[in-house]
């Protein structure tokens, strides 16, 4: 059934001759050609995203001071990083936010900054203990100076997720941005036909193992992202209409470039960081062109009311969201993305020249994402919650 | 020939002249009203440029104060470090005149300062911190 193996086409991207397009160009390509004859010419497509993904998160590895010192609580440039693990391994979450500044700055910003080459204040507490003796030390690192540095995030790359508006009657502030009152504006947050896990709603190709671009590095799909939901409903052509798939990716951070991983801050929410991740994603068959080149106009999403007071409002298409205005309860009403198309088309393009010059090879995943699962809710028990 | 942002504030109920047509009939002026939020028995405001010689916009200011409107001329500026900008688009969720838009073809940020209010409301939205207001030292 497959007309080509992932061997096959790595043989051509290491002779040159893959023929590598992005998941918009292929759209025009199986317009014109038909899918049985696209997915011969055509060898790879390249996705790309770049929005906000809380769930990120760096691992750091400080290397010993002497006399050395078990770190039991640790602050990078005043925010609270993970210690409880090893001597000097942390983990500092993206949102994480800092002792003296608030909201201003966080765990988003020590790793861009560490990323941009900059010192960064490493201070940590311990207790003491006979082969560490050391109780606090005061130093700065930067990242030639420390161990390993990489990324581990959770959950990456949501393979849709809902539009937002409030139909409350005061403007509220959300992770998906300023929203006016009484449904004044609709917000969205994907890549649409760009992004990764829209190309392969069923996850045949990507999988654990699978290399990605990750903030301009290569890494890799580590696990199932949390809240993984493939049971999610889903169209005709496979793309869930809300949150789905999702991607817990790696990738070391000494490689990154701050162009495509950066720190944000949304008004009275928090911290945030945007991540740009790519995938390319390999031409097997005719049912692999058909995926990739899926339209915005097939790609739909609930509208969801953010302040809690309606829930969903409609359903639309992404091709409606990306024209600038929808209709809500009977007006038309301004839409705003929040990821960039603008930098998701830049590393789709940058992946694909990678791909086509050999510097990027496609992986078989060492194991699948789950196909079915299921997304517990937290349940109160007991009676001290009132 | 000048130009000038002000913001006319009008008290509930007081204003029965049309001070747009005597800007424009009596001292010569181009108005560009950009936003105006004026309804029966409420404060309103009109915010507007004025275009026309220097003596002409004075004396323009000098009427409309006469009326008891009270009249603010702008002199922030809304500073947008296009450079550092990813061109995410959270700030055209909040911007009210449209001075922010996207670009539909390569979907970049554009800004007309035309357009622009000078609200202030994209400073904050802007998740990475490049919009910035500051004074013009007027």
């Amino acid at each position: 059934m497959a007309h080509k193996s992932l061997e096959e086409i790595n043989e051509k991207i290491k002779k040159g001759i893959a023929v590598v397009v992005t998941a918009e160009e292929v759209i025009g390509i199986v317009d014109e050609m038909g899918p049985k004859k696209a997915a011969e010419e055509v060898d790879v497509v390249t996705t790309g995203t770049f929005g906000a993904m809380c769930s990120t998160g760096m691992f750091i590895n400080f290397g010993h001071s002497t006399p050395p010192i078990r770190m039991t609580r640790v602050w990078l440039n005043d925010v609270p990083a993970f210690a409880g693990l090893a001597a000097v391994d942390s983990y500092i979450g993206a949102t994480e936010l800092s002792k003296t500044r608030g909201m201003e700055y966080g765990g988003a910003h020590v790793i861009e900054d560490l990323i941009a080459g900059k010192d960064i204040n490493l201070y940590a507490e311990s207790y003491g203990t006979d082969c560490y003796p050391r109780k606090e030390i005061s130093t700065t690192i930067n990242k030639s100076n420390i161990n390993q540095a990489y990324m581990f995030n959770p959950r990456n790359a949501y393979q849709n997720y809902p539009a937002a508006c409030n139909m409350s009657d005061r403007i509220i502030y959300t992770y998906m941005g300023t929203l006016l009152p009484n449904g004044g504006n609709v917000t969205y947050c994907t890549a649409g036909c760009l992004s990764p896990l829209i190309n392969d709603p069923e996850y045949r190709t990507i999988g654990i193992g699978t290399r990605v671009f990750l903030g301009g590095a290569q890494g890799y799909v580590a696990w199932e992202g949390t809240q993984h939901n493939p049971d999610q409903e889903r169209g005709e052509n496979g793309v869930p209409i809300s949150l789905a798939g999702t991607l817990a990716l790696i990738g070391d951070i000494k490689q990154m470039s701050t162009r495509f991983i950066k720190a944000a801050v949304y008004q009275n929410y928090g911290i945030s960081m945007f991540m740009g991740v790519g995938i390319p994603i390999p031409i097997l068959d005719e049912d692999m062109i058909r995926k990739t080149a899926v339209k915005d106009s097939e790609i739909f999403t609930d509208i969801v009311d953010k302040s809690g007071h309606e829930g969903v409002i409609r359903r639309v298409s992404y091709a409606e969201l990306r024209s600038g205005s929808v209709e809500l309860k009977g007006r038309r009403v301004q839409t705003s993305p929040l990821s960039s198309l603008k930098v998701a088309r830049e590393i789709a393009a940058l992946l694909k020249e990678e791909v086509k010059k050999g510097e990027f090879t496609l992986t078989q995943p060492v194991a699948g994402l789950p196909r079915h699962n299921t997304v517990n809710k937290l349940e109160i028990r007991g009676n001290s919650n009132e | 020939m000048n130009k000038i942002k002000v913001t006319m504030r009008f008290s509930a109920n007081d204003i029965t002249i049309p001070v747009t047509y005597h800007l424009v009939k009596d001292y010569d002026l181009m108005v560009n009203i950009l936003n105006a939020d004026i309804s029966l028995n409420k404060i309103g405001t009109l915010v507007a440029d004025l275009a026309g010689e220097q003596e002409n916009i004075e004396q323009g200011l000098e009427f409309i104060r006469g009326l008891g409107v009270d009249v603010r001329i702008f002199n922030k500026n809304i500073i947008w470090e296009a450079d550092k900008c990813i061109h995410c688009g959270a700030c055209t969720a909040v911007c009210p005149s449209g001075a922010l838009v996207m670009d539909k073809t390569d979907w970049s940020l554009t800004f007309d300062r035309e357009k622009c209010l000078i609200c202030g409301l994209c400073v904050k939205a802007c998740p990475i911190n490049v919009m910035n207001i500051t004074d013009n030292g007027e």
